[in-house]
């Protein structure tokens, strides 16, 4: 387990009880089994605690948790027959941004998402989750494809932001992500994302411009990260504790504010920690989203799309 | 550390940098820095004399020497809730609004207008970098709105004027979300066969150029503008390296095809003209300087 800087007590505790449980193990004369099962449900009450009511800050470093599911672990999990497509048909194949054919309950469709890898190897090959142009435009492609064969397309956001690099720059970057919002919004088929960690900036909405939009319990979506939003606006990049805060960036506050449609809960002490029941409660959702826009004509989904876009805000926190 | 030091030499300086520069008569050109008379700068949309460099100009400033005489209707905007998130940084964010209104005289970072150019009837947008930076937030995302509409209504064409160093932080999610807002207005215009034409202006960066900036059937900018995703500043300090001379600059966008023209600011009325007579079916039109349509 790796543990959060806010879990540390915990990690103590559960530190603790191993400890005992080893020494146990190399002298079966001890009898440790009542003490390490009171440290277990001290960790448990503590775990309680830590959870029951995470700051954004605390959201923020859930959401980026190493040991979360990631967009690949939930489409091994929740998907058949997926067929990964790739390229942009122009420049390269994007690992940042992954994608294909898949069947969701036996159903054809379209998914994809940003994947940030497990490993130092696969992070670097997926770059983190952030995308380049090429990404996007792959997205649009399959985007497309979804449209043209009457597939609903599922999306599963978790990103930091678009890469901003050279080379995304000079190939257009914010065309890329203009041109995929765009076609989002003109698809005459059920989109729908899920928010599973980061929505990070443009280069999350790219990506869950969708009818219905659901995020994870602990998870975060937000115009800017708590840091740059603090170095701006604070001069102080340690100030985002502070910038967490009033961004209003965790999943509860923006079903307030009318931005996503549904919170799918976690298990307790985060998806780390319940990957398996992260996965199927994301399913369930999937599901129960796309059974909402099942039978809609193409005019309609793209009428309630852009509806739900233009209303955004209209009424504020009190929404 | 005496009198002279603390109180006359300060005092003797200031003397002199007044004369210097004496408020409101005389700006310095960022670029060449050449002293530009104030009215002969305005004569010049606010352009260097001396070296051509495109300094800032207010959407007002900008309407008055686009529209013929001067003359254009501003399109009434819907007001959005005043401080959705309650944000409060070291300032809270009325306070922050508020100062801005105070300096630039205007509700917000965007202007909208009707009005004819060469006898054309459009619909203009222009976006005010000195109210916070330009920023997109939820007013913004209305007055595309607003702009679309009235297009569609009147059978217009759109032209913005971009201006914006990205999302209003201070409406966090929702400035987002103007992102997909205004590229539905982007679509109702396209959607009413209408041609939408953005010019690119400096600078223009973050979520306005990843959303209706770089939408247009047509893309101009400004000599020189800085057009990006991610400021330079972010980029070195993710990649490690400098960037060349004139990155994310209109130019280097007009050379990487992101861009169909680079025009300079006194240029503009006249190829905005052409161009969108020609996409509107019109004949070409009479050049030169138009006094103010007749009033009906």
């Amino acid at each position: 387990m790796n543990y959060l800087e806010f879990e540390k007590p915990l990690a103590e505790i559960e530190g603790k009880a191993e400890e005992l449980r080893a020494l146990a193990r190399a002298n079966p004369s001890m009898d440790v089994a009542k003490e390490a099962e009171g440290l277990d449900r001290k960790a448990e009450t503590m775990l309680k605690d830590l959870y029951k009511a995470l700051n954004p800050w605390q959201k923020c470093q859930v959401a980026r948790h190493q040991d979360r599911p990631h967009c690949k672990d939930y489409i091994e999990g929740l998907f058949t027959e997926f067929t990964p497509l790739a390229g942009d048909r122009n420049f390269a194949d994007d690992h940042a941004i992954m994608g294909g054919l898949a069947r969701f309950n036996d159903q054809a469709v379209v998914v994809m998402g940003q994947e940030k890898g497990h490993d130092t190897k696969t992070r670097i090959e997926r770059n983190f989750g952030m995308a380049r142009p090429e990404g996007y435009r792959k997205a649009i492609r399959l985007m497309e494809m979804a449209d043209r064969f009457r597939l609903p397309v599922v999306t599963l956001v978790d990103t930091p932001g678009a890469y901003p690099g050279k080379g995304a720059e000079e190939r257009g970057q914010a065309e890329a992500i203009a041109r995929a919002t765009e076609k989002s919004l003109m698809l005459g088929v059920p989109v729908i994302s899920v928010v599973i960690g980061e929505g990070g900036s443009g280069g999350a909405v790219a990506l869950a411009t969708a009818n219905r939009i659901a995020m994870l319990e602990h998870s975060i979506y937000s115009v800017i990260s708590p840091e740059g939003c603090a170095s701006i606006l604070w001069k102080d990049s340690d100030k985002m504790r502070e910038a967490a805060e009033a961004l209003r960036l965790t999943a509860q506050d923006l079903q307030k504010l009318g931005v996503i449609d549904r919170i799918v809960k976690e298990p307790l002490g985060g998806a780390q920690r319940g990957r398996k029941e992260t996965i199927e409660a994301v399913g369930k959702a999937i599901e129960a989203m796309l059974k909402e826009l099942s039978g809609k004509k193409p005019e309609a989904l793209i009428k309630d799309r852009r509806e739900k876009f233009l209303d955004m805000g209209v009424k504020g926190l009190a929404a | 550390m005496n009198w002279i030091t603390n109180y006359v030499r300060p005092k003797i300086n200031s003397l002199f940098s007044r004369r210097e520069t004496p408020d409101n008569l005389w700006t310095k050109c960022p670029e060449c820095g050449t002293m530009l008379f104030h009215r002969e700068l305005a004569d010049n949309q606010n352009v260097c004399t001396s070296c051509d460099h495109h300094m800032a100009i207010s959407p007002r400033e900008r309407f008055t020497a686009l529209f013929d005489g001067g003359i254009f209707t501003e399109v009434k905007v819907p007001e959005p809730i005043v401080d959705p998130l309650h944000f409060r940084d070291q300032k809270k964010y009325p306070d922050r609004l508020k100062a801005a209104q105070k300096a630039s005289g205007e509700r917000e970072a965007m202007l909208v207008a009707e009005g004819e150019i060469a006898r054309t009837p459009i619909v203009a947008v222009a976006q005010d970098f000195s109210f916070m930076a330009g920023s997109m937030g939820m007013f913004v995302g209305n007055a595309m709105v607003a702009a679309a509409q009235a297009a569609v209504k009147h059978k217009r064409p759109l032209v913005v004027f971009t201006a914006a160093g990205g999302a209003r932080m201070q409406e966090g999610i929702l400035s987002l979300m103007q992102m997909p807002r205004t590229t539905v207005a982007v679509q109702m215009v396209r959607e009413a066969g209408l041609p939408y034409v953005t010019v690119l202006t400096h600078p223009t960066t973050g979520g306005v150029t990843a959303s209706y900036a770089m939408l247009g059937d047509i893309q101009m900018a400004e000599p020189n503008a800085l057009i990006c995703f991610a400021g330079p500043r972010v980029i070195e300090q993710t990649i490690r390296e400098k960037l060349p001379e004139g990155f994310q600059r209109a130019e280097y966008l007009l050379d990487h095809g992101m861009l169909d023209r680079v025009t300079h600011r006194k240029e503009l009325k006249d190829e905005l003209v052409t161009i969108l007579r020609m996409l509107t079916g019109q004949p070409p039109a009479i050049k030169g300087e138009l006094t103010a349509p007749a009033t009906k």
